[in-house]
């Protein structure tokens, strides 16, 4: 077995450009989950949204890349708006049903063969993403084992991810911030200050929309390609996972909690093929071994929610429920 | 909780070095074992003898695969993704004497919708034409088989919805718990069990997994009293952990179940398969011996005074957790019989069979009422019919799930506390 190599990949996950992918969409859950105590299940929609709102603006309207930057974002925001208008007022497990309902129907949306010309059907879509690459400011070369095309979209991913961990925290703290808090721990004593939870709550479920549409963008980007499989209500679970590694109601939280997340599941992964290569383990192959990665996530999400609810980094004190 | 997790892991390193063993493949052709998707079918001439050695091409994009049919006329090509794609009999390899049945295409278009697997029939023989259905016999068929989609989903929400009454739980995993008793019921009858004693165990089973659920993880769990997102949160984990496992030994691919093909019968105007109306049958019976037991008898009182006050019914005399054992173990029965029948209706057995139909569970349920038997019931029965109707009025096939979801979503709009539910209910 190659420790070596298994080492090396699993660093190499620390920061690639789906771990910023996974870290951004995490983020956005903690705005809802962990900040405003919004239980949205369709974090993967958002994530689809983003995705095949940039590429179909770019492919089907051939618009310039931030245009449809900013179409991915605004739709996302739309899908918030939707979602939140019947939702919002409503028990938090009608909440979590309507969303993962609704990411489901943008999935099937995006994998029906009506729309074939315009999303690909299951097939996906592709060649979007010259217009990014074309501004790669970075000549050809060597950038720490990488080319200059995977070293741009890393640059770009953890900039972004970056750029909103500082927005997330200057949010939180600011006053808009202390009213959602006030809202995840007792929303009627907020209400009875005469705020407008309805309305602080929409805003806050557009804002973590709208990092799942850019984090949709960040995942799809490097892959060139986007395929409605890759949306399904596992994504989000899986971020669901990476929220709860890091802490609930933390803005660092999530982001590590991506990194460990793949960190782990890559190591998990070199180890077990490399046990399997040589021999040691023959009760197992290479399929089976991907299948007992996820089965480990599945205990690890049950086990982190019942002894260490708040994550690594997080404050008990900070749970979104009781 | 701790007793699952060792159950698990236990079960991982024992059964493992079994498992390849004892994992049947019983597939026709080499290629549908490499990719997760397959196009398949039976060749039988018009006097329904097998017709084998034909070949058979599919081919979208890049991709093309060939089988040719075995001894008993099944062919499968795996195919890599659910798309369209071109299926092409080649009509030199064709038995002497026998040919396609005029009208037949060929080659033809064929689209995946929702399953791994996709059947496509080829007719032959001169006699066969095939028939236009006009559209009031097409409504009048879908309803009936809506009707039989829908009761099997109300077996499974109806579990569901007693849980949710009971305990306060979402249970994300109750899926699973769908899918576990079909795969059971493949598994058993893989090992030469007689078909009745292999659904008889595949519902033992369910019922043992409720039972284990309970016991090993959401008893303890309400001990400790977590809230209701985070158990929600548990099942998630769980219902992940437990398909991966189903995955693990099973495999990512499509089998069937004995007697899976049948050929539809007429009863009076409407034209439905057996397996269907078995189904239909088999669920109008065990609701309506579920609601008789609930309704009448000591116990059925018993769960609803639980779902209606679990603090007033212990202190009335009710034994309140072994009422939530039994409803636990029901559940898992219910759901497992759900899995069985859906395995036929699909028809196939997958691992993620159940996760598919967990959101209709879910829409029925809701519809009807969070936490009220009889609405799950009635929800499930117009989500199933409502999936298969908009096929009738134009939806395409590969969208009738839409349907269903956006009507739940619509009716919480107007009506959050769904058909049959009381208002109170709505925090």
């Amino acid at each position: 077995m190659d420790f070596g190599f298994i080492l090396s990949s699993a660093a190499g996950e620390l920061l690639s450009p789906t771990t910023a992918a996974y870290a951004l969409a995490a983020l956005g859950l903690a705005v809802h989950f962990g900040y405003s105590g919004l239980l949205n299940f369709g974090q993967a929609g958002f994530m689809a949204v983003g995705a095949y709102g940039f590429a179909i603006s770019t492919l089907t309207f051939h618009v310039p890349f931030f245009v449809g930057l900013l179409i991915a974002v605004v739709c996302s925001a739309i899908f918030a708006l939707l979602l939140g208008i019947p939702t919002l007022r409503l028990r938090a497990d009608y909440l979590a049903i309507v969303t993962i309902a609704a990411a489901e129907i943008v999935r099937y949306i995006v994998t029906t063969n009506q729309l074939t010309s315009v999303t690909g059907s299951a097939n996906g879509l592709a060649a979007f993403e010259g217009d990014f690459y074309a501004m790669n400011p970075f000549p050809n070369g060597d950038y720490f084992g990488m080319n200059n095309r995977d070293f741009f979209i890393r640059v770009v991913g953890w900039g972004l991810v970056i750029v909103c961990c500082v927005l997330v925290w200057l949010l939180m703290r600011s006053p808009w911030g202390r009213v959602l808090k006030g809202i995840r721990e007792d929303e009627n004593a907020v209400r009875s200050l005469g705020k407008n939870v309805y309305s602080y709550k929409m805003q806050a479920l557009v804002i973590g929309g709208v990092l799942g549409a850019l984090a949709g963008m960040v995942f799809t980007l490097p892959r060139g390609a986007v395929q409605p499989a890759n949306y399904g209500t596992e994504l989000t679970f899986f971020l669901y996972t990476c929220l709860l590694l890091g802490g609930l109601g933390t803005v660092l939280g999530p982001v590590v909690g991506a990194m460990i997340f793949w960190v782990v599941l890559s190591l998990t992964q070199g180890v077990l093929y490399g046990l399997i290569e040589s021999g040691a383990v023959t009760w197992l192959n290479t399929v089976q071994a991907g299948q007992l990665r996820y089965i480990l996530v599945g205990i690890a999400l049950m086990l982190l929610m019942i002894f260490r609810p708040q994550g690594v980094f997080g404050n008990k004190k900070e749970l979104a429920f009781a | 909780m701790g007793a699952v997790f060792a159950a698990v892991a236990a079960l991982l390193l024992i059964v493992a070095p079994a498992s390849q063993a004892a994992t049947p493949s019983p597939t026709p052709s080499p290629s549908s074992t490499t990719f997760q998707n397959s196009i398949s079918g039976f060749l039988r001439g018009d006097d329904r003898a097998p017709l084998a050695d034909v070949t058979i091409t599919a081919k979208s994009g890049d991709f093309t695969g060939t089988a040719k049919s075995g001894a008993n006329g099944s062919w499968t090509i795996g195919v890599p993704t659910q798309g369209t794609y071109e299926v092409e009999l080649d009509v030199n390899t064709l038995p002497e004497g026998i040919k396609l049945a005029d009208g037949q295409e060929n080659p033809r278009k064929v689209t995946f919708s929702q399953t791994s697997n996709l059947s496509v029939i080829f007719a032959f023989g001169k006699g066969i034409v095939v028939q236009e259905q006009d559209f009031g016999q097409n409504l009048l068929n879908r309803l009936v088989a809506g009707l039989s989609f829908g009761l099997l989903l109300a077996l499974a929400s109806v579990g569901l919805s007693l849980i949710f009454g009971t305990t306060g739980l979402t249970n994300f995993a109750h899926g699973e718990m769908v899918t576990l008793g079909a795969v059971l019921v493949f598994a058993f009858n893989a090992m030469n069990l007689p078909f009745w004693l292999a659904i008889l165990l595949a519902l033992l089973g369910g019922g043992l997994f409720g039972y284990a659920q309970d016991a090993g993880l959401w008893k303890p769990l309400r001990r400790r009293g977590t809230g209701l997102v985070p158990m929600m949160i548990v099942s998630i984990g769980l219902a992940l952990a437990v398909r991966y496992v189903i995955q693990f030994y099973f495999g990512g691919a499509t089998q069937q179940l004995p007697y899976a093909q049948s050929a539809e019968i007429q009863i009076g105007p409407v034209s439905i398969s057996p397996n269907n109306l078995w189904s239909l049958l088999i669920s109008v019976v065990v609701i309506a011996v579920l609601g008789v037991i609930l309704l009448k008898t000591r116990l059925g009182k018993a769960t609803r005074a639980v779902a209606d006050n679990p603090a007033l019914a212990a202190a009335s005399g009710i034994d309140v957790d072994s009422v939530i054992r039994i409803v636990w173990v029901t559940g898992g029965m219910l759901a497992s019989l759900g899995g069985i029948l859906w395995a036929y209706y699909r028809p196939g057995v997958t691992f993620d069979m159940g996760s598919q139909i967990l959101l209709l569970i879910f829409a029925g349920v809701t519809l009807g009422g969070l936490g009220t038997v009889w609405g799950a019931l009635f929800g499930s029965i117009i989500v199933g019919i409502f999936v298969e109707l908009t096929t009738v009025f134009g939806l395409a096939a590969d969208l009738k799930y839409v349907g269903a979801l956006f009507i739940m979503i619509v009716v919480l709009l107007f009506r959050p506390q769904g058909i049959l539910g009381r208002r109170e209910r709505v925090g």
